[in-house]
């Protein structure tokens, strides 16, 4: 049957490449110059109107520089941070495969962004919009004018974009830590498709479209809750729906290489630089705060994760300050450019601690098996840091954000209101789609194949 | 012939190499292997997760002899590999049916 499979796979191509064809022809024309948003003369002369969720390009070649940079910094956050963050953690078995699983997710996932998923997070959606987007930029039809987005207008909405496409790619990418060692390969691609457009599309929007829980007030500078929330809730759901490793409790499933992981965590922790600070949108003190926060909270929860450990374990482990690095990174992401430096020390300081006690503590008594920890870790690191945002964010630092150490202690109740709406939203979904993939392609791999490591199974190679 | 097979502590194997090749030994092989006797293994703990490894690196090494020359070379090991503590490891012997050196073809006594 495989030259049927060939045409089908043909006539596919075709039909995208055509449908691209007409979207771009169907595409706004070009503004005639560039017009400040102040002087917006009607329709005479300038060209066409700009889609409800853009604005003119007030070129500032600093701010672009800087963006440019960040979202290469954010993508090698993924390629090959995590990929080596993760594959470190596994068995030798299953390294090649964990590290494939955030190298296909950063292929699918860009081209999905490109496609589909960026028009849904980021454009206005009519009468949708207080829950998604809409189409205008289907297959980035328009991206190529000299236009920005709304929410960053001095660079080009192309970097905007690929800045934002970044983000897309680690959160799912993130997921992967919680089902490590055991699901299918083809079913995790189709998951990770259905997930970002079903759940993590909408979540942006709602977080950073200026509406439903951006509007209510929620601070979420770079993505405590439209990422680390999210792939913690929906990690947690995996871990749980999938179930445990076979062995796990009895066997020895120690990281192969925790060299890898440091390399990964290392990668993790420059790069977020471009996560954080280049949140800013911008190269300006606002950026400058939001780095140094991310450096100071990092290196805060590296030494309160080891230091807890040390004493409870007599000795400080590398993955334990590996993982405490991380956990800071994730707690200050929804605070770098709100809250003091101050503010970033204490919430790195407490979120080393409670995510050491997640980890070591919660999830035992639990009894699920989150392989990589991606629920404490990015779940519950980044609830406390959505939480700690509430409180020590400074009007001084950012207008836009006042926590409860500057007379507005209400902003925690937002804060918790923002994490239980995105939290329930993706668990349900989460699910939905679980269950969905469990009743048609299979979740898990067979225990022959689990035993076997997945490298081989999934993929056909090995490490030798 | 004799078959020797020593496993001893990983670290010693320069020191048994060199006094064994001054007694006039002149080939052996070795593997790395792991193991426990006496000598207990060591806790590991990864975020929680704690476990008990038993095994102890070690190296094994073989030796073909003339059965005469058995004795020297396993007092020439013991002599060497030990160092007074816990898992310094064991000697084994094996009677050897048949020797082939594969350039050559010569057997027995003559390959050793």
């Amino acid at each position: 049957m495989k030259w049927i499979r060939r045409i089908e796979l043909g006539l596919a191509l075709s039909i995208a490449a055509m449908m691209t064809a007409a979207a771009s022809l169907a595409d706004v024309a070009p503004d005639a110059a560039p017009v400040t948003p102040a002087a917006a003369e009607p329709a005479a002369e300038a060209a066409v109107a700009l889609p409800a969720h853009a604005a003119a390009l007030a070129l500032n070649s600093g701010d672009t520089a800087w963006m440019l940079t960040s979202t290469a910094l954010v993508l090698m956050m993924t390629i090959p941070g995590l990929a080596l963050f993760y594959g470190g953690m596994v068995r030798k078995k299953n390294l090649l495969a964990t590290a494939a699983q955030s190298f296909a997710i950063t292929a699918l996932i860009t081209v999905l962004w490109a496609v589909l998923g960026y028009s849904l997070a980021f454009t206005n959606g009519g009468d949708n919009q207080s829950f998604i987007g809409g189409t205008d930029r289907l297959f980035l039809a328009g991206m190529g004018n000299e236009v920005a987005h709304s929410l960053a207008a001095s660079i080009p909405e192309s970097v905007f974009m690929t800045f934002q496409m970044t983000f897309a790619i680690i959160t799912p990418a993130l997921i992967c830590g919680a089902f490590a060692d055991r699901m299918k390969f083809s079913t995790m691609m189709v998951f990770m498709a259905a997930w970002v457009l079903l759940v993590y599309c909408p979540i942006a929007h709602w977080v950073w479209g200026g509406v439903f829980l951006g509007g209510m007030g929620v601070l979420d500078f770079a993505g405590g809750t439209v990422v680390h929330l999210n792939a913690g809730i929906a990690g947690l759901v995996c871990a749980i729906v999938l179930g445990k490793r076979l062995g796990y409790g009895q066997e020895n499933m120690s990281p192969h290489n925790l060299l890898y992981a440091l390399i990964g965590a290392s990668l993790l922790w420059v790069g977020w630089f471009g996560f954080n600070a280049g949140s800013a949108v911008a190269a300006n003190a606002l950026a400058g705060i939001a780095m140094a926060n991310t450096q100071i909270a990092t290196a805060a929860a590296a030494l309160s994760w080891m230091i807890v450990e040390w004493m409870i374990q007599k000795k400080p482990s590398v993955l334990g300050m590996l993982s405490g690095a991380v956990a800071g990174l994730v707690a200050i992401t929804p605070a770098a450019g709100f809250v003091e430096p101050s503010g970033a020390l204490v919430i790195g300081l407490v979120a080393g601690a409670i995510c050491y006690a997640g980890a070591v503590w919660l999830k035992h008594k639990l009894g699920y098996d989150d392989s990589l920890d991606a629920f404490v870790v990015h779940g519950i690191g980044g609830a406390v840091g959505a939480i700690l945002t509430g409180v020590f964010a400074v009007s001084s630092v950012n207008s836009l954000g006042k926590g409860a150490i500057d007379g507005n202690p209400g902003q925690i109740v937002t804060q918790i209101e923002g994490l239980l709406v995105a939290g329930i939203y993706c668990a349900v979904v989460t699910f939905i789609i679980l269950k969905v993939l469990d009743a048609t392609m299979g979740l898990r791999v067979s225990p022959e194949e689990e035993r076997e490591g997945l490298d081989l199974t999934q993929h056909g190679e090995r490490i030798q | 012939m004799k078959l020797i097979t020593a496993v001893i502590k990983p670290f010693k194997l320069d020191e048994v190499r060199e006094a064994l090749v001054a007694m006039g030994v002149e080939g052996l092989t070795v593997t790395e292997a792991k193991g426990f006797g006496r000598q207990k293994g060591h806790r590991e703990i990864y975020r929680g997760a704690e476990y008990a490894v038993s095994f102890v690196p070690k190296l094994k090494i073989e030796i073909a002899v003339r059965a005469e020359q058995a004795d020297a070379v396993i007092q020439c090991i013991t002599n060497h590999a030990r160092t007074g503590q816990i898992g310094d490891g064991k000697i084994f012997v094996t009677p050897v049916e048949h020797v082939v050196r594969i350039r050559t073809g010569e057997t027995d006594t003559n390959a050793l």
